[in-house]
């Protein structure tokens, strides 16, 4: 596939792997934001093609992840009527509530669907007259324009029955919760592509010069990392610390000016609850008013479905990038992906579950990168 | 975070007043809404989330990177080893985006 | 860590209940650890007996044993049953009768047999066009001559409207075992190579493809086929394989995850060699699914000793089932009853089993 499967050469791969390695002198730590990338990393092994003394550490860019408890109650209560068809993106299936997952749901009768686009929610209105159908919009600044675009969509098409339950979560202020966070190691960004692509990234800049970190915009795959690393390390090593764009063939400084124009029109920023995280001020989107005949939440009067997270799991210090996986002592034991105990185990892109998905629970740690390596020697 | 993959626009048309198109991944076809790249032509390539455009891949950007390795190479054949450290200094002038006035 | 011993199988280990559900999920269908778990919680104990436990796809049974004849004068007979439950019906490339047939066959020729008879019962839901049940019976009435077996027994059941999705078709097959032929999943042995027959993932993708709120169009058809006269070439050139699977639900990931756990070994697998088609590599990018756990139902994976492996990959090659073979691995004594994928990069990654089902994914 064009634009894609170039961006996976071994020799390309290896030769940034090589000048990252000639370029760097000291320990550097590195956060990805995104789960995607997070995905590629542990996918393709990045992190052992690099340099020992750089460290990815993984942050809290998967929005299934950080959806809060309460939302997806507020999911399931929804879903259990019987006047409702839910719609949902595949992932969000298996995030599990105080009362199980959307798919157990689903086992005991509820009519729960697994859509690709959130137009097609919009479509399984339209098909359904007499029955409700609620979509449930999660994600971050990425899947706001098609969230938005399907309640444009919805009204501009006088559809009565359609509405969508909102948790989205926005990027910028998460990154300086992080750098605020005590004890926080994290010293250059690779920031959101995709995010980015939409809203570009001007939000950043002052960011990296108030906490003095280089912050790379970069793509999501294996040669984009590798590159976005590279050029974080560069800066590092310099002393500097600017944006850049490494994933320049889909993000322009400004974004996409009619998306941001759409989501503007659709949304308001609010606070936003991330699950092991907590609230963090002006990090996500809501329905403005104008929008409220869509907006599942006041139709559905789920409101004041609030909980509680548990507070054995780690994964806010994961998700900011304090604590790996493989810290958690209940990692790949009592927390696996079928019984996942918190955010970041959850879903895919989450750093437990990629670390899960791909094995690490089963090999030794590499003591001298603190990573899980199948290199280090005794692979069990 | 989000998994956006690139598509080749096939062709446009118009449903309920919003711009759609067929877009060939591979060789696969979907129906993509492409209301937020409407400069878009056939031929062209988009980036695509949920079936949502959200840009236009840029396709001198694209060869970037691929134009960088192309000059690394060209560099280690014409230096030896003990010339690491010029080459070192050549690269750090690589062109970085700034901002655009 | 997890105990090193029961590497992909990990949930043993787990002090807390295997599994929270006290209902039967989608995820248990799906080939994968929610399978396998239901299997070993429910059916093993119901039926303790040492064939069954062998958990092989197919049971060869002794005859010759158990009616104190003669050893060698009775033939080994192979037996097997499957079930069919495929949404749509029918689909690009095959239905659910031809996939039926297939299935069943494919069991039994993995397992060395020579395929002779199946039974079908069928599972009507009230309702169901009768043009679309002699739909499928002409397409199984195919598939059966095609595969040289004759379906000679059945039964029919019929629920009530929206008791069952259309038609359930369950199948028993029986083949002959030849003398001398012991095909088994523990008879691999480190320095074997592993072959697949040809590309991954044609028949889950196709299917997804037509699945409402994921549909896309594409030219992809299910690799739906009944695999006996290719497994007779390769048993022909090769005698010493080891062991054979067709990797159908769960892909080739969970068939070699099985392998592996229960030979005791570890696998080593190259991302480069594994075949896939252009547009499944595309559709799985897409809807960000992973070609090795999506099903095929016209393929096989076969372990056979290093020294036969390039002959018995140009006679697979040569056959039209086995245009696109490839070896794709190797088995290994260390990290034992784990997979592991040298990815493109370079680096490496250990390939579990699928836990529940695959669902696309938005990041």
């Amino acid at each position: 596939m064009k634009y894609l499967d170039e961006y996976r050469d071994p020799v390309a791969a290896r030769k940034l792997a090589d000048t990252i390695a000639r370029t760097v002198t000291r320990p550097w730590t590195i956060m990805e934001i995104c789960g995607g990338q997070t995905h590629t990393i542990v996918k393709y092994g990045i992190d052992e093609i690099l340099p020992s003394q750089i460290e990815l550490v993984h942050g809290p860019g998967c929005p299934v992840c950080v959806t809060p408890l309460e939302m997806i109650d507020r999911a399931h209560a929804i879903a259990s009527r019987r006047d409702v068809i839910f719609c949902s993106f595949g992932d969000m299936l298996r995030v599990p509530g105080s009362r199980g997952d959307l798919l157990q749901l689903k086992s005991e009768g509820a009519d729960v669907r697994v859509v690709y686009s959130p137009l097609d929610a919009v479509k399984v209105a339209a098909d359904n007259p007499g029955r409700k159908a609620v979509f449930f919009a999660i994600g971050f600044e990425t899947t706001a324009p098609p969230n938005a675009m399907a309640v444009w969509m919805a009204r501009k098409r006088g559809l009565k029955n359609f509405s969508v339950l909102v948790s989205h979560v926005t990027v910028p202020n998460a990154i300086t919760a992080i750098l605020d966070a005590p004890g926080n190691r994290v010293q250059g960004f690779l920031g959101p592509g995709h995010v980015c692509t939409v809203v570009g990234y001007d939000e950043y800049e002052p960011i990296a010069s108030q906490y003095h970190v280089p912050i790379v915009i970069t793509g999501f795959e294996p040669l984009d990392m590798l590159e976005g690393v590279l050029w974080t390390v560069r800066q590092l090593e310099s002393g500097r610390a600017e944006v850049e764009n490494q994933y320049g063939r889909a993000v322009q400084r400004n974004g996409n000016a009619q998306s941001r124009q759409l989501i503007d029109e659709v949304f308001e920023v609010c606070d936003r609850k991330w699950r092991g995280v907590g609230t963090i001020p002006q990090s996500g989107y809501r329905l403005r008013d104008a929008y409220r005949d869509y907006d599942a939440e006041k139709i559905f009067a789920v409101e004041d479905i609030c909980t509680q997270e548990s507070t054995v799991c780690i994964s806010g210090e994961i998700l900011r990038g304090l604590k790996k996986p493989h810290h958690c002592p209940a990692f790949g034991k009592q927390c696996t992906p079928q019984t996942p105990l918190g955010a970041t185990m959850v879903s895919a892109e989450g750093a437990c579950a990629a670390y899960f998905h791909y094995g690490r629970h089963l090999v030794s740690l590499d003591v001298s990168t603190d990573t899980p390596s199948l290199a280090a020697g005794d692979r069990r | 975070m989000c998994l956006g993959v690139p598509g080749q626009v096939v062709e446009t048309y118009h449903e309920h007043d919003v711009l759609m198109g067929k877009v060939a991944f591979g060789g696969v076809f979907r129906r993509v809404c492409l209301e937020h790249v409407p400069q878009v032509k056939p031929g062209e390539f988009v980036l695509v989330h949920v079936g949502f455009a959200l840009s236009r891949i840029d396709e001198q950007e694209a060869k970037r990177v691929f134009e960088f390795l192309e000059r690394m190479n060209q560099l280690d054949e014409l230096e030896s080893p003990s010339q690491d450290a010029e080459s070192q200094a050549g690269e750090s002038d690589e062109p970085l985006e700034k901002s655009p006035p | 860590m997890s105990d090193p011993s029961v590497a992909g199988i990990d949930w043993s280990s787990c002090p807390t209940p295997k599994s929270n559900y006290d209902r039967i999920l989608l995820g248990h269908g799906s080939g994968g650890r929610l399978t396998n778990e239901l299997i070993e919680r429910v059916f093993v104990p119901a039926f303790d007996n040492p064939i069954l436990a062998a958990l092989e796809d197919q049971a060869t049974l002794n005859l010759a044993a158990t009616n104190g004849g003669a050893a060698g004068g009775l033939p080994r007979l192979a037996f097997t049953t499957d079930a069919f439950v495929v949404q749509p019906l029918f689909f690009p490339g095959g239905d659910i009768g031809r996939l039926a047939v297939h299935g069943t066959v494919n069991d039994l020729a993995v397992g060395g047999a020579l395929p002779q008879f199946l039974s079908a019962a069928f599972i009507l839901e009230e309702g169901l066009p009768i043009d679309d049940l002699k739909r499928i019976a002409a397409s199984m009435r195919a598939a059966c001559d095609e595969a040289g077996v004759q379906l000679v027994t059945g039964d029919t059941k019929v629920v009530d409207r929206g008791k069952g999705d259309q038609v359930f078709i369950t199948t028993a097959g029986i083949g002959i075992v030849p003398p001398g032929r012991n095909l088994s999943i523990r008879s691999v042995r480190p320095g074997d190579k592993i072959l697949v027959s040809g590309t991954l993932g044609d028949h889950g993708i196709t299917i997804m493809s037509v699945r409402e709120g994921i549909e896309f169009e594409t030219a992809l058809e299910s690799d739906t086929a009944p695999l006996t006269s290719l497994v007779q070439a390769m048993l022909a050139a090769c005698p010493a394989i080891r062991w054979m699977r067709d990797p159908t639900r769960g892909g080739l990931a969970s068939a070699l995850n099985e392998m592996a756990s229960a030979a005791g070994v570890g696998v080593e697998l190259v991302e480069s060699t594994i075949p896939v088609r252009n547009e499944v590599h595309a559709a799985c990018e897409m809807l960000g699914l992973d070609a090795l756990y999506v099903a095929n139902e016209g393929k096989l994976v076969a372990v056979v000793p290093a020294d036969d492996s390039e002959k018995l990959l140009g006679t697979m090659r040569a056959h039209p089932l086995g245009q696109n073979a490839a070896i794709i691995g190797t088995v290994v004594d260390e990290h034992p009853r784990m997979v592991l994928l040298r990815s493109l990069v370079g680096g490496e990654r250990v390939v579990t089993m699928l836990a529940g089902e695959q669902l696309p994914r938005i990041c």
